[in-house]
């Protein structure tokens, strides 16, 4: 079916299962309970999971395919974010064209960072595009700030034209929606003493994801993706077959430009608001360590990485001492106060640290990413029983890194 | 004239500062063959050696001045240095006074320390991984350094002045027959121009000239020989990383008067430091110290009002530019060897 | 410790127990039964701090909220009630805000617009917050503005010091307490004439981005009108540690003052670099060499060390004012924490103040009610004399001190002595003065979300 075979397709119903049933799975805890400060389920995180998973599967086709490293991807979001965002303020706040235009010029500017950066490989490769994304987020927080709004940003305004919209009401604001139905609207669905969240916007860039995810198998699976493989496993074999592999791997580039450009677009789409710093370098190599978290070369492993960067981002730097008091407060006051100076520097303000241990410690015994470690924990838990025929499966599922 | 000069001192200064930690990288590169993204954050933590110095000479006990009162109206807690104690109020101030020179002493074995735990406990294990790996592992290195730094001194800056011999500027103007007051310096960066220019000539001398340093050079041009002869060149190797964290933390601990030192200071110069080792050609010692030198001139000219009125912009984005146009028209970078990580 | 969490979310539980499974449509998570965005119904209310936890100003933003936990715990009755004693206002009783109990939520914004406005946006949808209050730059500040005015909740920014935050960004849900670069340069320039004179040539140096652009328009303008000559300005990267190359031209200019118009991290290495280049020993125009630093962060000039003795710049409030407002709220937070507050302590205090005090005026959570309570209201004893919150830009208006590097601290918080106190009328300006956004600024119309 959808010209999948039967593993990548109940893959695929897998992702969409999680995706439609993600308001369930990310509110395990009822509202009042204190475990509450650990529920993701809320629109803003949720969009955020899936827009920083469809950036981090398009970069994995580049990176995880073809294996090169670029680390420079942040600069497509940003072109994407800047030409959704002019999309609104110029002809509507209707999400479709917004989008379609970001992915454009995103896949425009790929194509032309693509092409002069391609001319060399390995670290080269990554310092080119370091470049071009460094000097995009320099020049839009400066000397571009007419276009891009510098510092501050753009955001719509009561002023802008939107052609196509007409003038607004008195009063009203201009709110991102699709054929008129506001990307923040949402249902409230209140079970006992929990509450779900279903939030349209959530759903439109979980439709996107899907599609991507989609996509990404398609082309894993082509004829095209073994070209991909064989750049990454030796290009000079392919020169001397006849192939050159430039085209492949613009290919490639700027599949994945587009990818981040649809991120990006999206972004603006659920938050209307763009900013250069979208563009640092910082925000490139999140992307990279996103992947690489979740598994680099695997179909799912980076929405995997992106969404635990994410969780840790929102939820993790939230928790303040006050909560930690709280959490802790049935225990006698000595050991109450020894176990919150141990835990403090780990939350909240010291997330950073957190990432960082966790990601070192990711990279150095579990180099295939948290799908390696799945595959270990399934294999630990199947037992000695299903280790013959669980041996070849997972060399077809060996992160490709 | 003068402003070209002027320009080019100021170039010396900046790229003595990229040379020092290029220089370091690429040591760990040509003899390693790994990619240290956390030799920023040795740079930094150079620096916070000069701090904590000053802070150990100025560790003090309190006295309560009855004359005077605090914020709150409460008697004013005077801090007295133990040091004044110790060798009497003026030489005790002069020893507080020369705590950033003091540090190179304290930063020495401490950056070698932290070099050799950093080979023997992580980066060994990293020899036989992908160059994404070691990236990625570094940086997340790198990240948990300066969190911790941050965890123990904050996030602003923290001023850690010069000696007061070295305050004010040497007029080149007067002393080269321009007028007074055009072309002037400061002193301490003179200093750290002749500081880096000292460093540099010693690793160089280092490699070129003892016994030690050829056996490193042969094993940076051919590891698996060198090995089969017999020599224990890892162990030579382990070394080398302890000497270029060395190298990093004595730039961060002479470059501490020139900014105040805060903890992301190593992230500013990370990105600055590559561009500088892949112009110059990876693996190459002198096009690091070359390439950081020409990035740094060019950084400086950039910076003029005459140049930014024609091409506004073009000091954020001069050194990138170079870069993409170096990396173009010459593949491996100024001076760099075939076939390095170009796979 | 307190033990209940209960968020608008838990209430919104307890009221529709009965019906197990029901669905609600809403927008922006607002309730249809409730009148606005995010209603309290228990007996608490949630208010949001968002303040850089990480990045080159976390410890700004740590200091931020030192200020706003004082400020919950005065609001709910406990500590010595700091300036709530001395406030013109005497409508908070210390029972919390229209006797519901205060409970915060915290977040960081990084100093990033996008952080900041995901971490805001996790307060409302998540935490139920009521209104959101914090920052450390004005692209923050100007970000989670326009978020606060499409969601329907109040923004009481932090510090944020461009013209923009209330001049052409300026929105009806959003307001600032803080002042901003045209108050600066208006306070400095008559300090700089009468101390330096007034035939001066200056050279600029600019952050290359917003808030710089506003700051050296308003300094030039201010010293410009007073005989002052520009001789160059200069725009610097934000991303900039050494300026040196930037230095080095200042003195073939021919010009005699430099004025920095940096912060934060640039300010300090720009102010290092300046006086390591010995610019202040020289003599140009048979003049001292003088630098100027429009924004005093006392909290950031720590960084730059001795440098700042004997620069002049300007700042919104500082510990040693000896009105009664800052001296109770120096007391209670000193004895807290045991160090002096900063101006960004205490424009959060400030701002958590009024918007409590304004909810208990207009009776109601409600957005539009508390902006309609703050517009055009007057109040004292916060610290910086009678205050005037403008209806037609939701910028507050109060005396702006000049202050000036001291020469001879008596301990590491006391690095700033009060030159000047300019009264109010010399920093007002018109709604619609052309370095704030012009005739063109509107603030829109408030929001109540729902």
């Amino acid at each position: 079916m959808l010209g999948l075979n039967k593993k990548d397709l109940k893959l695929l119903l897998i992702v969409a299962v999680l995706a439609i049933l993600a308001p369930f799975i990310l509110n395990p805890f009822p509202e009042d309970s204190a475990m509450a400060q650990f529920n993701a389920g809320y629109p803003d995180l949720m969009q955020r999971f899936v827009i920083f998973g469809i950036f981090a599967i398009g970069f994995n086709i580049l990176f995880g395919l073809t294996g090169y490293l670029s680390f420079g991807h942040a600069a497509f979001l940003g072109v994407g974010s800047y030409a959704a965002i002019w999309m609104m303020k110029l002809l509507t706040m209707n999400v479709i064209p917004a989008i379609m235009l970001s992915v454009l010029f995103a896949g425009l500017f790929s194509l032309i960072v693509g092409w002069i950066s391609l001319r060399r490989s390995g670290i080269y490769f990554a310092i080119l595009t370091l470049a071009f994304a460094q000097m995009s987020y320099s020049l839009a927080y400066s000397v571009l700030t007419p276009i891009t709004g510098g510092e501050t940003g753009l955001q719509p305004k009561v002023t802008d034209p939107r052609i196509l919209d007409g003038t607004l009401p008195q009063g009203e604001t201009a709110r991102a929606n699709i054929f008129g139905l506001e990307m923040n609207s949402s249902y409230d669905l209140i079970v006992g003493g929990w509450l779900f969240t279903f939030n349209v916007g959530y759903y439109i860039a979980a439709i996107a994801m899907l599609a991507s995810f989609y996509v990404a198998i398609r082309i894993f699976r082509s004829p095209f993706g073994t070209m991909l493989r064989a750049v990454k496993s030796n290009q000079t074999r392919m020169y001397y077959t006849g192939l050159n592999a430039k085209p492949y791997t613009l290919a490639a580039f700027v599949i994945s430009g587009m990818y981040a450009g649809l991120a990006g677009g999206l972004l603006v789409a659920m938050d209307t608001q763009a900013g250069a710093e979208r563009m640092f370098w910082t925000a490139s190599g999140e992307v990279v360590l996103m992947t690489i978290l979740g598994g680099a070369g695997t179909l799912i492993g980076p929405v995997l990485g992106a969404g635990l960067i994410k969780y840790m981002e929102n939820i993790l730097s939230k928790i303040n001492k006050d909560i930690l008091h709280q959490w802790f407060a049935f225990l006698p006051d000595g050991l109450e106060d020894f176990i919150i100076t141990i835990v403090y520097p780990f939350i909240g303000k010291g997330w950073h640290l957190t990432l960082g241990l966790i990601f070192m410690g990711v990279v150095i015994f579990l180099p295939g990413g948290l799908v390696e470690g799945g595959q270990r924990i399934a294999r630990l838990f199947r037992g000695k029983k299903a280790k013959e025929s669980d041996s070849d499966k997972s060399t077809q599922s060996t992160p490709a890194e | 004239m003068e402003a070209i000069i002027l320009q080019i001192l100021n170039g010396l200064d900046k790229g003595s500062a990229y040379a020092l930690i290029a220089l370091g990288l690429t040591l760990i590169f040509g003899t390693l063959g790994v990619v240290n993204f956390a030799h920023g954050a040795l740079f930094m933590i150079g620096a916070f050696c000069a701090v904590t110095l000053s802070r150990i000479l100025t560790a003090s006990r309190t006295v309560i001045d009855e004359t005077k009162t605090d914020f709150l109206g409460n008697p004013l807690k005077v801090d007295v240095p133990h040091v004044y104690d110790w060798f009497g109020e003026a030489a005790g101030a002069t020893i507080i006074d020369w705590a950033v020179p003091l540090s190179i002493l304290f930063a020495i074995p401490v950056m070698m320390l932290i070099g050799l735990i950093m080979e023997r406990g992580l980066i060994k294990h990293f020899y036989s991984r992908p160059h994404a790996d070691q990236i990625l592992v570094t940086f997340g290195l790198a990240i948990v350094l300066q969190e911790i730094i941050k965890y123990f001194y904050g996030a602003n800056p923290i001023p850690t002045p010069a000696p007061d011999a070295f305050r004010g500027s040497f007029d080149f103007g007067a002393a080269l027959g321009f007028d007074p007051n055009v072309i002037i310096y400061p002193y301490w960066r003179l200093v750290y121009f002749a500081f880096a220019a000292v460093i540099i000539g010693a690793v160089f001398a280092f490699l070129q000239f003892t016994t030690f340093g050829m056996v490193v050079r042969a094993g940076m041009a051919d590891r698996e020989t060198v090995g089969l002869l017999g020599i224990d060149i890892d162990k030579r190797f382990t070394l080398m990383f302890g000497l270029a964290a060395a190298v990093a933390g004595l730039a961060g601990v002479m470059y501490a008067p020139i900014n105040s030192p805060n903890y992301h200071m190593g992230m500013d110069f990370l990105v600055l430091s590559f561009v500088v080792v892949v112009v110059g050609g990876m693996g190459s010692l002198p096009g690091a110290v070359a390439a950081g030198f020409l990035l740094g001139i060019l950084e400086s000219f950039a910076s003029m009002g005459a140049v930014l009125e024609v091409l506004p912009g073009i000091n954020q984005i001069i050194i990138y530019l170079v870069a993409i146009i170096i990396l173009l028209t010459r593949p491996r970078g100024l001076m760099g060897r075939k076939g390095v990580m170009e796979e | 410790m307190s033990k209940t969490n209960l968020t608008r979310r838990g209430v919104l539980k307890t009221s529709a127990i009965a019906g197990a499974g029901l669905a609600v449509p809403t927008i922006f998570t607002a309730s249809s039964a409730s009148a606005f965005t995010n209603e309290p119904m228990g007996s608490t209310v949630t208010l949001g701090f968002n303040v850089p936890q990480s990045g080159p100003y976390a410890d700004e933003g740590a200091d931020e909220l030192r200020a706003y936990e004082l400020a919950v715990e005065h609001l709910n009755g406990g500590g010595d009630g700091g300036m709530m004693n001395t406030f013109s206002s005497k409508e908070l009783q210390g029972n919390g805000i229209l006797g519901k109990k205060v409970e915060y939520v915290t977040g960081d914004t990084q100093t990033k617009s996008d952080a900041a406005r995901a971490s805001a946006k996790s307060m409302i949808e998540k935490d139920g917050a009521i209104m959101i209050t914090g920052g450390s730059s004005s692209g923050v500040a100007v970000a989670v503005q326009a978020l606060c005015q499409e969601a329907g909740v109040i923004f009481m920014a932090g510090l944020t010091h461009s013209n923009d935050t209330t001049g052409k960004d300026r929105k009806a849900n959003g307001f600032r307490h803080f002042f901003n670069s045209y108050m600066s340069g208006a306070a400095l320039a008559p300090v700089l004439a009468a101390e330096y004179g007034t035939d001066r040539k200056a050279y600029h140096l600019t952050a290359d981005y917003n808030w710089g652009y506003t700051t050296e328009e308003a300094v030039r303008a201010s010293t410009e009108a007073l005989g002052w000559e520009t001789v160059n300005a200069v725009k610097t990267p934000l991303t900039a540690t050494d300026f040196s190359a930037y230095i080095t031209p200042v003195l073939q200019s021919g010009a005699d003052t430099l004025v920095l118009n940096h912060y934060g991290g640039n300010m300090v290495n720009s102010l290092t670099n300046a006086v390591q280049f010995g610019l202040r020993d020289k003599q140009v125009n048979g003049k001292d060499f003088q630098i100027v630093v429009p924004l005093y962060s006392r909290l950031m000039a720590r960084g730059a060390g001795a440098n700042v003795k004997g620069i002049f710049g300007s700042t919104n409030w500082h510990w040693s004012l000896q009105d009664e407002g800052s001296k109770a709220f120096v007391k209670s937070f000193g004895e807290k924490y045991g160090f002096p507050p900063s101006q960004a302590a205490h424009t959060t205090y400030v701002q958590t103040l009024l918007y409590a005090d304004a909810v208990q005026r207009a009776g109601s959570f409600a957005p539009c009610a508390v902006a309609e309570a703050l517009e055009d209201y007057e109040f004292d004893g916060l610290g910086n004399g009678p205050t005037l919150y403008r209806a037609d830009d939701h910028q507050c208006f109060k005396d702006v001190l000049v202050v000036k590097g001291k020469e001879n601290p008596q301990s590491e918080f006391d690095l700033l002595e009060i030159v000047e106190v300019t009264p109010v009328e010399q920093v007002t300006y018109p709604p619609d003065h052309p370095q704030m956004g012009g005739a063109d600024a509107t603030l829109g119309t408030c929001n109540n979300g729902a």
